[in-house]
């Protein structure tokens, strides 16, 4: 089962779930982070976390820990 | 009144929006009980509407009361005003985003407006405004925040929507599953009548109720929640097909990509691994040294003008109570307020250029590994790092964090940074009391005022691991640290210059009137009864008849020091000597912390009265070191001066601190929290140092 976490820069995911207590995935959810969106991490922060994810056009910053959090599949 | 809510995601160019349609005419507070400022102005277009800038947020479902702000203003709950219109800020470039909120806005059944933002960015990306009013079914007015192009437009539509009298109804764009219908059912029959009696009511109370800290939920609402038992299958339902009508309905709007690489081009710099960080220093580096030496002048400035005023009014005004009063209470009192205003206004205009271009949100980012291993978030650094300048604009920056926990957590540490005002009372210290010896070529002076820097840094950044963990309200949730990194834009002067304006005259008005009339009160501890102790010499005799100038100030100054030995704080420095003997501190020091509450540095301008040689630090500094106890042995020794550094690092002693905590906290909870475990941690600490430092034979 692959995460986010573990995705090589770059390479196009799609989210299939999120993980986690309630709270914290619901706040994932309503940013656009929904099953089926397409996503991928397009840089990393200088010591090695957070991430610079990609998804529907906009740029976030995710920690390492909540990007395992997110099941993707290729 | 008539009242208009203005709503969107961080970084839409709302505010910009707002500053716009006001004119910037705003009354600045607090929601009650929350770190979340209340912005409210009236419209231009028609001043009787007022407009209510309501904090940036992605959703209105809320964990903690400090979110439930956004649906409060927005349905007119729990003492707000039920707004008349609700405009929603949609940033072109993030359409899909932006509009998950303008949904959840219509299901509530308010009658919105959009302003499309950020259009002249999208370019081909940016939808077509008609296609878009066709199908979310409301007026969409295009603005540049930047020209202020459309925002007459969007003002008529706003008075339009206001003077519409047709009842709106709740637009559901999806149909909830068996199961969820039943639950909302449920909790909807148990909603207050004071509520509106809506299904998105209820279902915002089985998305929020639970596992949260909201205020103002009534228990037949909790209840009927419990009952209703909701599950993370809900979110997943009802998140899932909000955005599913989003994507049918609105993404294909976009004819294009939204264009990044312009800041992907900067982006490749400012956050590479050499030389990004090299620049994160550097801009560091600048914004420290305006706020701890450039603002010197200016400050420096205020003082000389305070002064002078002072010096007039003492050449106007007949000498006695009134002419002190009016000199020392209440013209240095407005002058210690307006002296943080440089640092103030710098600090903002800072914070207003780099969160405006979009490199706050890298700061946090480069920073976010560093600042969580004490359990805050990378959008601390820039509070912290202005901490070590003074402890006042510092606090007034954490709201650029976006938590209140955060905020907060951050609040409590800052005044353990070694501000400037630290500085004058350690400069006397190590120069009066400690030897001067060389280790490795490097004076050991020197390398004890570096030692409290690093002192300051280390217990900071313990506390704040240990506040954290200990303090309930501060205990960390698991939520993602998600931050957006917005396009970077070239800064709005207009907004920055205004964001400057606001913060001082929020200052001024809620936090220096607490500064100004503590600084009387501490005045007026330090000056009456304003008699000589019984059996005193006459000094004023003694003064007239003085042969040469040297021996008049020498009777001056040994007379201001018997006064100020009579005062009622100096018989408040004696009362609390049984406390802070364990120390090493005497009864003098003691009224010099008393005096140091002012401001930290007015501790060596106090001491220099008491011990008789008025304000002259280099005769202070030998009277010091020469000062004897009864049976001959120095009266200060280096571990006494170990001991009140210490003390001075870890004590909150600075009632401006703890007035800007109040301001910014909306009560006197977190100030008084701040005050009592700072000075036990002080305490402690300095009985440890002297204690153990005397048994070690020092």
């Amino acid at each position: 089962m692959l995460t986010l976490a573990e995705v090589e820069r770059h390479a196009q995911v799609a989210i299939t779930a999120v993980d986690g207590e309630r709270g914290f995935r619901r706040r994932l959810l309503e940013l656009g982070l929904v099953p089926g969106t397409a996503v991928a991490i397009t840089n990393i922060a200088p010591l090695g976390d957070p991430l610079e994810i990609e998804v529907r056009g906009g740029r976030l910053s995710i920690r390492k820990d909540e990007a395992a959090q997110i099941r993707v599949r290729r | 009144m008539t009242t208009v809510a203005l709503l969107g995601n961080p970084n839409t160019g709302k505010t910009s929006v707002w500053n716009r349609l006001t004119g910037g005419s705003a009354k600045v507070g607090n929601y009650p009980g929350v770190t979340v400022e209340r912005r409210v102005g009236p419209l231009r277009k028609r001043p009787t509407i007022e407009v209510v800038d309501v904090p940036g947020a992605y959703s209105l479902v809320a964990r903690s009361a400090d979110e439930q702000i956004a649906l409060d203003v927005a349905l007119g709950l729990d003492g707000e005003p039920r707004p008349a219109v609700v405009v929603v800020c949609v940033d072109a470039t993030q359409l899909v985003r932006s509009l998950y909120l303008l949904l959840q806005v219509q299901e509530l059944g308010a009658r919105c407006v959009v302003a499309l933002t950020m259009a002249d960015e999208a370019g081909a990306a940016a939808p077509n405004p008609t296609d878009l009013a066709h199908v979310l079914g409301c007026a969409v007015v295009p603005v540049v925040g930047r020209t202020g192009a459309g925002i007459d437009a969007l003002a008529t539509a706003i008075v339009t929507a206001v003077d519409a009298q047709a009842p709106v109804a709740p637009v559901v764009r999806w149909q909830p599953s068996p199961a969820l219908a039943a639950q909302i059912a449920t909790v909807r029959a148990a909603l207050p009548a004071a509520w509106p009696q809506s299904d998105a009511l209820a279902l915002w109370a089985l998305q929020c109720v639970g596992d949260d800290e909201l205020a103002r939920v009534p228990a037949a609402v909790r209840a009927a929640v419990a009952a209703a038992a909701p599950t993370a299958a809900l979110d997943d339902e009802v998140i899932a097909a909000r955005y599913a009508w989003l994507d049918a309905q609105v993404a294909g709007l976009a004819k294009a990509k939204v264009d990044r690489r312009r800041t992907e081009r900067v982006d490749r710099v400012l956050l590479h691994r050499g030389l990004g960080l090299v620049i994160f220093g550097a801009v560091m580096f600048v914004l420290f040294m305006s706020l701890f030496a450039w603002s010197e002048p200016a400050i420096a400035a205020v003082e000389s003008a305070f002064a002078w005023v002072g010096e007039r009014a003492r050449t106007i005004l007949p000498d006695g109570v009134v002419e002190d009063f009016v000199v020392d209470g209440v013209i240095g009192g407005v002058g210690s307020v307006v002296v943080f205003l440089p640092q103030i206004l710098l600090l903002f205009f800072f914070l207003g250029l780099l969160e405006d271009f979009g490199y706050l949100a890298r700061v946090a980012y480069l920073m976010d590994r560093i600042m969580r291993t004490m359990k805050l978030s990378g959008r601390a650094f820039v509070p912290m790092l202005s901490g070590f300048a003074c402890a006042v604009p510092a606090v007034m920056a954490t709201r650029t964090m976006e938590r209140q926990r955060d905020r907060i957590l951050t609040m409590l540490v800052i005044p353990l940074m070694t501000c400037s005002a630290r500085l004058p009372v350690y400069t006397l210290v190590i120069a009066a009391l400690f030897p001067s010896h060389t280790v490795g070529g490097l004076s050991t002076k020197s390398l004890l005022m570096v030692g409290m820097y690093g002192f300051s840094l280390v217990t900071s950044l313990a506390a704040a691991w240990v506040l954290a963990r200990v303090v309930k309200p501060l205990r960390a949730k698991r939520l993602p640290f998600v931050i957006e990194l917005p396009p970077y834009r070239a800064p709005r002067m207009r907004d920055v210059v205004r964001m400057m304006g606001t913060k001082t005259w929020a200052f001024l008005r809620e936090a220096g009137t607490v500064i100004l009339a503590c600084t009387i009160a501490l005045w007026a501890l330090l000056y009456f009864p304003r008699e000589l102790p019984a059996g005193a010499p006459d000094y004023d005799a003694q003064v007239a008849a003085a042969p040469s100038a040297e021996a008049k100030a020498e009777l001056e100054h040994a007379r201001d020091g018997a006064l100020l030995e009579n005062s009622y704080g100096a018989r408040l420095g004696h009362t609390i000597e049984p406390a802070i003997e364990p120390l090493g501190f005497d009864w003098k020091i003691g009224v010099g912390i008393i005096g140091a509450f002012a401001a930290r540095e007015v501790f060596v301008s106090t001491l220099g009265v008491i011990h008789g040689v008025g304000d002259d630090e280099g005769s202070l500094r030998k009277h010091l070191a020469n000062e004897r106890k009864a049976d001959g042995t120095p009266r200060y020794t280096p571990l006494v001066g170990l001991s009140l550094m210490v003390f001075f690092a870890l004590a909150c002693q600075c009632m401006s601190t703890l007035a800007v905590i109040k301001r910014e906290t909306g009560g006197f909870r977190w100030p008084l929290f701040v005050f009592s475990y700072m000075t036990v941690l002080a305490w402690v600490s300095s009985f440890l140092v002297f204690q153990l430092g005397s048994l070690l034979g020092y």
